[in-house]
């Protein structure tokens, strides 16, 4: 049934003279274009795009959409990217006219009610953070994290204090050390200890004056909350740093504890994760950070402030970094962010991190039997299961198990990630999934355990195509279609 | 499931949290409301705003009111695409990877580049990394020099980026809302890294900047060309003039205004300049059994395997913007491209022409504008002219002095293919109607 024409490049498609999009007849008095602008301008000829009839544009888009896997079609339990259900009315409620259609320089008078959700959004977060100052200016967790470094360089260039050094856990996500060079710091890795958590001993050694912060992810990425949190804070505290969280774990803590309380003086936000914002196939996102009063002169500008009933941009002052990026922000990610915040209350925001608890805990439970899980019995939202007995004993590595999965109908969780646990196998079912449809996912699982491993190393072999060659493509990269 | 667990209750899964670390209260965020009170509260509130579906838009700077097809919408909003996440599975995202194939492909004849990432934040983001690609590409480098006739906002973002990197931005001054040979030449030395050339720019005047270019290639230094996506239906592809980075603001290209974001960075290079390029790229490949494929490519570059050494922090990205974008430009085609940017050129001339006929106003700069330019309230009141323009239902502008001290008497004026002649007169009578009597101050 599937249609083998979806494949073919929309430029392979293409025939000359074809139209979709018509424009229709000027309504001004013509004038030559040509000679009003300067020659040495003007293109010869437009660009060499395909010609195609609109039927063949939505057939085109619409066979390929069937080639994805995604969230309204499968089970997608990828470790830290928290792929729960996106409801659609918030997709419904953000494209309404007086949101979508509203230019970024609009006059303050004409979008007061913008203003006003984003006004709240930014006290929302404040408030599931325990931080009171936040910028939605950031596109995307890494940018907020980008940001953040970038607001506690500017307080401490502000204090006189040399701080060349960021730290971070070697569960760390790349984008943690990755900001933090882009900011001017240098990272120094921190080991964690057997249990997962942070080892404070390795920390003392690492953490002094030349310490700007400590990124931590917290729960984290192996699934866990690190209970000596607030030991940590007080070391980094002690030596004048900073303590980062890297809130893309938050799905497991709303309303039940806040980074400001544990300790931590910055945060972002992955609202396309925590909220709801659906993922669009690999973006868009927002990265909102959270920080401490005495830092929030520095926060990126603008701000929405409010005086009595009006709402306003606030400009900042001239501690501000500046800019981290043109306009606003992600606004059309921040609306669906206030619309499910709007949706669940605050009750309902703890409910869904008990339930995306309860729900990992409980595939945790049936997991463990079937693959070791190194740190122990219990998760938070998430928690990393280990291929390597499977590896050294039947040859099955975890990206054999990963790709199997597919053909059982389950997107594969997140492998080779964390970077601290070997043949790494991330689950994180989130709050929106079912039982049975984890109980399913067990029994595939188990199933595949018991495959051999030929048949494994081969997986998937239902998909379209199957195991493609990435080294190939890397080594001799094709990255764009040429007319041949 | 509790029982599966072998815990007692839901709290007890909780019990590696510090009890003195908890939240002992509820949330302080008001209670649930069901979809049918949302969307009551939601149309109140957006119902405060004046959206250019209501208005008449002249606004530009950037974001631009242009017509997105009904194809667009229609299928961007299918689950398969919008609800799933980056392809690391190349399995079951080959719709996704030959999406972004075709997206790099598409921004490539736009652009006369050899090679496209699969997008960044917005144009300011992906100025700010093309100006980082040339640093590290020519290191040991470390100025940027660019027009004060760069958008404001990015000028903005490349030095709060620059400050924590020890690179320098040089902002060469365009006092007629062009450059001036000889003070770009000079500016340039031995240690630019790069230059970033707009085109049209920020007051939306086109230049032939073949000899701006060609000066920073003597000196050594790379050329990153800032462009409009749409108004490369007519003018020249950036690779006629030399560009090594091409990148711009992607909004145009079929995505909705929505406040400033989400947008799409678009950013392309030629060939030598691929290994320092940031964010996802999908390349081709084959599978197992010999079919031809999508896969993410050159991912050495990238955060998640290269850490402090990649050549960019960027994870997520605009992946739905690059997908409209691809529609978009499909639907188009060359064609429609080029007559697109002819109508909106057009139109825009012809309100140009009308505005200079009202006495107060005056177009500020000689420069030939494309679909954008700058009017002078010589009264000096701007702000008393948008809002009578606003009391009238019309958008009119961008007042410039926030930017620019010495253009406080001046507001941007944008027009897109959308607008009808009727509205460009309604515009030209208010303006006309504000010049009945007028203090002049300087005819
Ligand atoms: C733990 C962690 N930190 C940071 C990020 C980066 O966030 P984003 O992809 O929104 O830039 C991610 C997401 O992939 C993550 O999982």
């Amino acid at each position: 049934m599937r249609n083998t024409k979806s494949t073919q490049l929309i430029f392979e498609l293409s025939r000359s003279g074809r139209r979709a999009h018509l424009l229709p007849p000027a309504d001004v008095p013509n004038v030559d274009l040509g000679s009003v602008l300067p020659s040495g301008a003007l293109a010869d000829a437009p660009p060499p795009l395909p010609e195609l009839a609109e039927g063949d544009v939505v057939r085109h888009f619409t066979n390929l959409s069937t080639l994805n896997m995604s969230v309204d079609t499968h089970f997608y339990p990828l470790g830290s990217c928290t792929m729960k259900y996106n409801p659609k009315r918030n997709e419904r409620l953000a494209s309404l006219p007086g949101l979508v259609d509203v230019h970024p320089y609009q006059p303050e008078s004409t979008i007061q009610g913008l203003l006003e959700i984003l006004w709240n959004v930014q006290n929302d977060f404040a408030e599931i953070s325990g931080l009171p100052a936040v910028s939605l200016q950031p596109a995307a967790g890494a940018h907020g994290e980008l940001a953040a470094l970038m607001v506690a360089a500017a307080h401490f260039r502000k204090l006189g204090q040399h701080r060349p050094n960021v730290l971070a856990p070697d569960s760390s996500h790349g984008t943690n050390p990755a900001s933090a060079k882009m900011a001017g710091f240098e990272t120094i890795t921190v080991k964690s200890g057997a249990n997962g958590l942070v080892d404070l001993n390795d920390l003392r050694s690492k953490v002094n004056e030349k310490t700007a912060v400590f990124m931590i992810t917290n729960p984290s990425t192996l699934g866990l909350f690190d209970t000596q949190i607030k030991e940590i804070a007080e070391i980094v505290h002690s030596h004048g740093g900073l303590i980062y969280l890297d809130g893309a774990n938050m799905n497991a803590i709303l309303g039940i504890t806040r980074p400001g309380d544990f300790g931590a003086d910055m945060m972002h936000y992955n609202p396309h994760k925590t909220f709801s914002g659906p993922h669009g196939g690999g973006g868009p996102g927002a990265g909102p950070i959270c920080v401490r009063d005495f830092l929030a002169p520095y926060l990126p500008a603008p701000t929405v402030g409010r005086k009595g009933d009006t709402y306003y941009l606030d400009q900042g002052g001239s501690d501000s970094v500046g800019r981290v990026r043109s306009f606003f922000g992600n606004v059309g990610v921040l609306l669906r962010a206030f619309f499910y915040i709007r949706s669940l209350g605050g009750s309902g925001l703890k409910e869904v991190s008990e339930n995306a608890v309860l729900n990992a805990n409980y595939l945790l439970s049936r997991v463990r039997h079937i693959l070791p899980v190194p740190h122990g019995n219990r998760c938070m939202h998430e928690f990393v299961a280990s291929a390597s007995t499977l590896k050294k004993e039947k040859g099955i590595s975890a990206m054999d198990l990963a790709k199997r999965l597919l053909d059982f109908g389950f997107h594969a969780p997140t492998v080779y990630f964390p970077l601290t646990v070997p043949e790494a196998v991330m689950v994180e079912p989130t709050e929106t999934e079912s039982k049975e449809m984890m109980d399913a996912f067990v029994e595939a699982l188990f199933r595949i355990t018991g495959e051999s491993a030929d048949l494994l190393h081969e997986a998937p072999h239902t998909t379209k195509i199957s195991r493609p060659d990435e080294v190939t493509a890397a080594r001799k990269p094709v990255m764009k279609w040429t007319a041949s | 499931m509790l029982q599966a667990i072998g815990a007692a209750s839901v709290a007890e899964l909780f019990e590696s949290i510090p009890s003195e670390l908890r939240l002992n209260r509820p949330l302080a965020i008001p209670p649930a409301l069901s979809e049918i009170e949302l969307t009551q509260h939601a149309k109140k509130l957006a119902g405060k705003n004046l959206g250019a579906e209501t208005a008449t838009c002249f606004l530009g700077g950037g974001a631009y009111d242009h017509f997105i097809p009904a194809v667009v919408d229609s299928l961007a909003s299918r689950g398969e695409f919008y609800t799933s996440y980056t392809p690391y599975q190349p399995e079951v995202s080959q719709g996704n990877l030959q999406v972004m194939f075709e997206y790099e492909t598409l921004i490539c004849q736009l652009t006369g580049m050899d090679v496209s990432n699969a997008s960044l934040y917005d144009g300011a983001s992906a100025t700010v990394e093309a100006a980082l690609m040339c640093l590290a590409q020519n290191d040991g480098r470390r100025k940027v020099v660019v027009p004060e006739s760069l958008h404001p906002e990015y000028r903005m973002c490349l030095k709060t980026y620059f400050q924590w990197i020890g690179a320098e931005l040089v902002e060469v001054a365009t006092p007629e809302g062009t450059l001036d040979l000889q003070a770009w030449t000079n500016a340039i030395d031995s240690q630019t890294a790069c230059v970033i050339l707009p085109q049209p720019n920020f007051f939306g005047i086109v230049e032939d900047l073949k000899p701006f270019a060609a000066a920073a290639k003597s000196a050594g230094a790379s050329v990153v060309a800032c462009v409009d996506a749409i108004s490369l239906g007519i003018l020249d592809k950036p690779s006629n003039w030399s560009a090594d980075v091409v990148v711009a603001e992607g909004q145009s290209l079929g995505n909705p205004l929505q406040y400033g974001g989400p947008y799409l960075g678009i950013l392309a290079c030629r060939e030598a300049f691929v290994r320092r390029l940031p964010g996802r790229i999908a390349g081709q490949t084959i599978d197992r059994s010999g079919k031809r494929c999508w896969v993410l490519t050159l991912q050495t570059r990238e955060q998640h395997i290269r850490r402090e050494k990649a050549t960019s922090n960027i994870c997520t990205n605009q992946g739905l913007f690059a997908l409209r974008a691809a529609i978009y430009l499909s639907l188009l085609g060359p064609q429609g491209l080029k007559e697109t940017a002819l109508l909106c050129g057009q139109k825009a001339h012809y309100l140009k022409q009308q505005i200079a006929s009202a006495p107060r106003y005056s177009i500020a700069f000689d420069g030939a504008t494309w679909c954008e330019f700058v009017v002078r309230d010589q009264s000096g009141d701007v702000a008393g002219t948008l809002e009578y323009l606003q009391s009238k239902g019309i958008l009119g502008g961008i007042p410039l002095g926030q930017w620019y001290p010495e253009l406080s008497d001046c507001f941007l004026v944008a027009v897109t293919e959308k607008r009808t002649k009727c509205e460009l007169d309604s515009y030209v009578a208010a303006l006309k109607h504000l010049s009945v009597g007028a203090f002049v101050t300087n005819a």
